[in-house]
């Protein structure tokens, strides 16, 4: 497939490199060949299709996955089959699809793990209150069982969580699944606000108007190699991407 | 020294037990056999309850730990150490062979749980049903254990002292697990293993951790069986039965919950115990088969009832000491 590139990538010192991956589930190849990068303080989003390979993608990048080729960096460091505890630390947070959050455990044990492989006490109770400040209902929720709150607020917990590892990359996965619009603006604009913070964001979705209107650069993923990449904006505007993903 | 008051506090306590029940031999085997089931309970329930994986193959490192241990005091039955005298020199001997059966059991967790724990729910219960019978059958087939026909001969070291130490000891590793990091790691794997690999738990090695322990103390459990038992044989004891018990015991009392396991254990195994009495009291001889045969039906209803009316468990994933400190709290 002839790949498109619209629009010009503001260059930016790369964090995250992504080159020829693959993936296969058994006999079935998920992803045949995915290059892609997420540059410094960029926000990333990779749309497509249902079973494009999306979430396969990062759960490659992420190590929850064993990719079946291809190289991965993470600054400037090969990490392509290390483990998910092994990411964690060098600065990569995965907030799973389906939010993931430990329902029995109170939204504060959540977060607490979240920080679950840093030792800085100091440094762990100031992004706790970075959280709660980002999303205030969690701390008026922090005793509560993580199960008993609304889909919203779960998204939350899970951003909140993943954000407690102090990562350089966030990898968001369907952070708009199940949500109403409302709910979906904020969190879409507190990412924003994450973002402007320093963290890196790839992000997966599958609303692709929002997540285009959000990302520095996005990628077009169908069934499992690259379509075309573009800034946000240009994206947005081009025809093809109308008619394919925004139903116009 | 704070730590070493409860350890200190359960000898005293222990001790004066053993004095008072030193009477009644039917109180001694009743007290053993509740402790070793409050033992395989409480340590099934750090598999089953706290890290949310599923075994139904307890009995099988159970069964590892009974006959090793029994294997290694026979060897050692003989011999005395001479600057001891001989009953605390039986005694050096019973826990060197408690250890022995405890580490093997401990080892074959280890080998069942390396390649097994990758496995989910259902698969994994599959995996540890069918290490349970793989056990069964070496050692009905294997004559220096005695074959189908049992090995007798044991020493009787068992004590309700030494039983109940073991109960205090793994309930005091599953109350500090429960408040330690490693705690939150199983629970993390229990309520999301997605998740928990997300926040950098490295679930595998957590699991088979886990799976280890559990399967020490089972061993240990069966080392104390087979010390007052005087033949061990691998039949029921041992089965899957055996199994299911203990996996009924850890859901009736609440999978998660220590304090729930040890009150199912000791509910569970003294009931079917109690209803013998009691039907004897109701006219019926222990002897009239007809009325004896009923206890299992009743104990099976009793079961669903339970289960029906409250799903979690009697304690839920509650603990007893949780309540406890939740009544002090108001008064600080």
């Amino acid at each position: 497939m002839p790949e498109t590139r619209l629009g010009e990538r503001a260059p930016r010192e790369v964090l995250l490199d992504v080159k020829d991956l693959k993936v296969s589930y058994g006999a079935i190849t998920a992803l045949k060949g995915v290059t892609l990068s997420v540059g410094k303080g960029e926000i990333v989003a990779l749309i497509g299709a249902n079973g494009a390979g999306k979430t396969s993608t990062l759960r490659a990048v992420s190590g929850m996955l064993k990719p079946a080729a291809g190289d991965i960096t993470l600054k400037g460091e090969r990490v392509a089959g290390l483990k998910a505890h092994q990411l964690v630390p060098r600065g990569l947070a995965h907030a799973p699809e389906g939010r993931g959050i430990f329902p029995n455990l109170t939204v504060l044990e959540n977060l607490e793990l979240g920080a679950y492989l840093r030792r800085d006490k100091p440094g762990i109770a100031a992004d706790l209150k970075r959280c709660f400040g980002l999303f205030p209902i969690l701390e008026q929720r922090q005793a509560q069982p993580a199960g008993t709150l609304s889909g919203g607020e779960q998204q939350m917990l899970a951003i909140s969580r993943a954000l407690m590892s102090k990562p350089k990359l966030l990898l968001l996965d369907e952070p708009s699944l199940g949500l109403a619009p409302q709910v979906t603006q904020t969190i879409f604009r507190i990412l924003r606000e994450v973002n402007g913070e320093g963290v890196s964001i790839l992000l997966v979705e599958q609303n692709a108007h929002l997540a285009l209107e959000l990302a520095h650069w996005a990628y077009v993923l169908e069934t499992g190699e690259l379509g075309m990449e573009g800034t946000g904006k240009a994206l947005l505007a081009s025809e093809e991407i109308r008619k394919a993903y925004l139903g116009e | 020294m704070k730590s070493f008051l409860p350890v200190a506090v359960a000898i005293v306590v222990l001790g004066l037990l053993q004095v008072l029940s030193g009477g009644s031999a039917y109180f001694v085997y009743l007290a053993m056999l509740v402790g070793v089931n409050v033992v395989l309970a409480v340590s099934l329930n750090i598999i089953n309850g706290l890290t949310g994986q599923f075994s139904i193959g307890h009995a099988g490192f159970m069964a590892v730990g009974a006959y090793l241990s029994a294997v290694t005091s026979l060897a050692m039955k003989d011999f005395q150490l001479s600057f001891l005298p001989e009953a605390v020199s039986n005694q050096v001997f019973f826990v060197v062979s408690l250890a022995a059966g405890g580490v093997a059991a401990g080892l074959f967790g280890f080998l069942v749980g390396l390649p097994s724990l990758r496995l989910k729910g259902d698969y994994l219960a599959i995996v540890t049903l069918g290490f349970g019978e793989i056990i069964l059958v070496a050692v009905r087939n294997t004559p220096s254990l005695g074959g189908a026909l049992g090995l007798p001969g044991m020493p009787q070291y068992t004590t309700v002292f030494s039983v109940w130490f073991v109960v205090f000891l793994v309930v005091l590793l599953a109350r500090r697990l429960l408040f330690s990091p490693h705690g939150r790691s199983l629970a993390a794997i229990r309520e999301d293993e997605v998740a928990a690999e997300a926040m950098g738990v490295d679930t595998t090695s957590y699991k088979v951790r886990a799976f280890v322990v559990s399967s020490f103390f089972a061993g240990v459990a069966g080392g104390l069986f087979a010390h007052f038992q005087s033949i061990i044989t691998p039949g029921d004891s041992f089965s899957f039965v055996k199994s299911m018990e203990v996996v009924v015991m850890v859901v009736a009392g609440g999978l998660g919950s220590t304090t729930g396991a040890v009150v199912a254990a000791v509910v569970l195994t003294l009931l079917p115990e109690g209803m013998r009495s009691l039907f004897n009291l109701l006219g019926g001889d222990s002897d009239s088969l007809s009325i004896d045969q009923l206890r299992k039906p009743i104990f099976g209803l009793l079961l669903v009832i339970i289960m029906l009316t409250r799903p979690q468990g009697i304690f839920g994933t509650h603990e007893a000491w949780d309540w406890l400190r939740k009544k002090k709290e108001p008064a600080t």
